[in-house]
């Protein structure tokens, strides 16, 4: 019994320092746990909904951020960070969480359309020009030419990179599992440098120069382009790609135990609302309400997580898993 | 130059030489110039031109962002808790090392050093495998509605642990050089336990504790990988400076990241200088200890 009094004590020691942090502020706050490219997304729509629920119901609230990598930032939930709503790339992150217990299960039909209030796809950011004339996914395979990805196994972005171009190989007349399989090895076989998140491999392409072509979320290739010079990159939304489904939910044990649950939901339902739509847009992410006009080129034909692969998890099972196909076609010569 | 009058000059300084020409020693001279611009100065002069690429009144806007002034708070507030606790800690622990033998005295020196040789990634895991919610103490903190990790006191934490080496191990080799004769001397005189070390032990060190003090300050505010597992990055309360100017970075701010960088590097001028004194007052009093 020793040892328990004393770790009680350390946890005493320990834990007046936390109270004095914790307890200053007496408004709402909210902590939105998010992945890489929602930062400016979200900072602005932060304000937007602060607005919105001071004049619905006077109180103030203060929605605090914190991004980065989606499996990391789930993985810090799951580790005890403090998150009322997690916004994240995908939902096998977010399932992750459901799994420790600390989200109701069926928590993807809470809201609608599989509870992603917005959609985005994998595009091509090229130098200027676009000297190596890439127009389409098969244009990456060709020789000589050098393609910019993170990680799949620690980037969501990456994920969706790596099944887009699986799903293209896949819907090519006479296509199958072993042509994508070949498909996605050659491809990779052009990849000099794996980052490990999503923003990494933005700095590689644009900051360091280095490759033709960089495999991105839509709204992060526009935002490069914005922030970094439209005179010397260009985007190339090819004619198919993969529809990626950015799913959103409150943390039922967080918000419970914290009091916050009515406008962690409120929060979230308001991205539905026009306004939240029209914040989507604005960062150049899919709004899923079509009367809500959008600069974004149209895709012919998406593919999706759920018809052309099972859903996530047996995604994740077969390629991304260790020893999965991923690591298969890297362990084959995919990058030195 | 002829060798001769290299000669007498290192015969002079009673310093016997391996008589190499001066083209070589010249030579050696420039190239270590070379490297030291090139991988100290440059990198420094990058940093600061980039701050101030858009001019002063951008690079103090930087600086008074809202969350970046609470990285800043957050930051001098964890060096304000980890480097007295250290300094406490680094004196007794040298002192006991120094001055006295027992059991386990060498596993107490390896024990300190343990932060140096574990990299600062595995540093911050270590505190979430005990403090996070599926921890050791994770459920006993839920239950009582205690943060530590993802909060404050977890970044501290890691803090410490990761700074813990740096005043102790630079005490314990001047308290060893210095031996022991001249606390047995006051002891004997008739000076009492506590006597004995605030007038005897504590001036001969101080210099030693300045620049391990230093030391220690600069790695608590700089430190990253440690306190970026443990921080849970929510902006305007969890980061400290560095993770304040990688979120900068990403973010394509890169005036504002060089110029909160900039806070960073001149901490480690100002650490420079003053550890520059330090070294200079510490080898002068081993010297003298040496000699009598």
């Amino acid at each position: 019994m020793k040892m328990g009094k004393v770790t009680t004590l350390l946890a005493g020691l320990l834990a007046t320092l936390g109270v004095a942090t914790a307890a200053s502020s007496a408004e709402i706050t909210l902590l939105n746990v998010s992945y890489d490219p929602t930062r400016e997304l979200y900072s602005d729509y932060n304000i937007a909904f602060a607005k919105y629920w001071q004049k619905k119901s006077g109180d103030r609230v203060t929605v605090k951020q914190s991004h980065g990598g989606a499996g990391k930032q789930a993985r810090a939930v799951i580790d005890g960070l403090e998150a009322d709503v997690v916004t994240l790339a995908l939902a096998y992150d977010i399932d992750a969480i459901a799994e420790k217990g600390l989200i109701k299960p069926g928590w993807q039909k809470e809201l609608p359309h599989n509870s992603s209030p917005y959609t985005s796809t994998i595009v091509f950011l090229v130098r200027k020009g676009n000297p190596k004339q890439v127009r389409n996914w098969d244009d990456l395979v060709k020789p000589g030419v050098s393609v910019i990805t993170p990680n799949p196994k620690t980037s969501g972005g990456a994920r969706w990179n790596y099944l887009a171009a699986w799903g293209f190989a896949l819907h090519q007349k006479g296509g199958n599992e072993a042509k994508a399989r070949e498909f996605v090895t050659k491809l990779f076989k052009n990849v000099p440098v794996l980052d490990s998140g999503a923003r990494g491999s933005t700095n590689t392409f644009v900051q360091r120069g280095l490759g033709d072509v960089l495999l991105a979320w839509e709204n992060e290739a526009f935002l490069a382009i914005n922030e970094l010079g439209p005179d010397k990159f260009e985007i190339v939304t090819p004619p198919e790609s993969i529809l990626a489904e950015p799913p959103v939910t409150v943390i039922d044990k967080v918000v419970d135990k914290r009091g916050t649950r009515k406008v962690a939901e409120e929060y979230l339902k308001y991205l539905y609302s026009d306004e939240g739509q029209k914040i989507a847009a604005r960062h150049y992410y899919r709004p899923i309400n079509a009367k809500i006009p959008t600069k974004l080129a149209k895709i012919k034909k998406f593919y999706t997580i759920d018809k052309d692969f099972g859903g996530w998890r047996s995604a994740q099972k077969i390629h991304f898993a260790d020893g999965g196909v991923f690591d298969q076609i890297v362990g084959a010569g995919g990058r030195k | 130059m002829s060798s001769t009058t290299e000669n007498h000059t290192a015969r002079h300084n009673g310093i016997r030489t391996v008589g190499e020409p001066a083209i070589v020693r010249w030579l050696l001279t420039a190239v270590a110039m070379a490297f030291l611009a090139l991988f100290l100065a440059l990198p420094l002069a990058a940093v600061f031109s980039q701050a101030f690429e858009k001019g002063w009144q951008t690079y103090l806007a930087a600086l008074k962002e809202p969350d970046t002034l609470a990285a800043v708070k957050l930051t001098l507030l964890t060096a304000a808790v980890a480097v007295p606790f250290n300094l406490a800690f680094g004196v007794v622990a040298s002192w006991a090392i120094a001055k006295f033998s027992f059991p386990g005295k060498n596993l107490l020196i390896t024990l300190i050093d343990l932060p140096f040789s574990v990299s600062p990634v595995i540093s911050g895991l270590i505190y979430v495998l005990i403090f996070g919610r599926q921890g050791w103490l994770g459920p006993w903190l839920e239950a009582h509605d205690l943060k530590i990790i993802f909060a404050v006191p977890g970044i501290i934490l890691a803090t410490v642990f990761v700074t813990f080496p740096f005043i102790a191990r630079e005490l314990i080799p001047l308290m060893e050089s210095q031996g022991k004769d001249e606390e047995e001397a006051a002891i004997v005189l008739g000076a009492s336990g506590l006597q004995t070390f605030f007038r005897v032990t504590l001036p001969n060190i101080r210099w030693g504790i300045i620049y391990g003090v230093i030391l220690c300050n600069a790695r608590a505010m700089g430190e990253f990988g440690a306190v970026s597992v443990v921080s849970g990055h929510i902006r305007g309360m969890t980061n400290t400076v560095p993770l304040q100017v990688e979120i900068l970075y990403n973010e394509y701010n890169y005036t504002a990241a060089f110029a909160v960088a900039s806070l960073l590097a001149l901490l480690a001028l100002v650490t420079l200088v003053v550890k520059s004194v330090a070294e200079w007052n510490v080898r002068r009093q081993m010297k003298s200890q040496e000699r009598g």
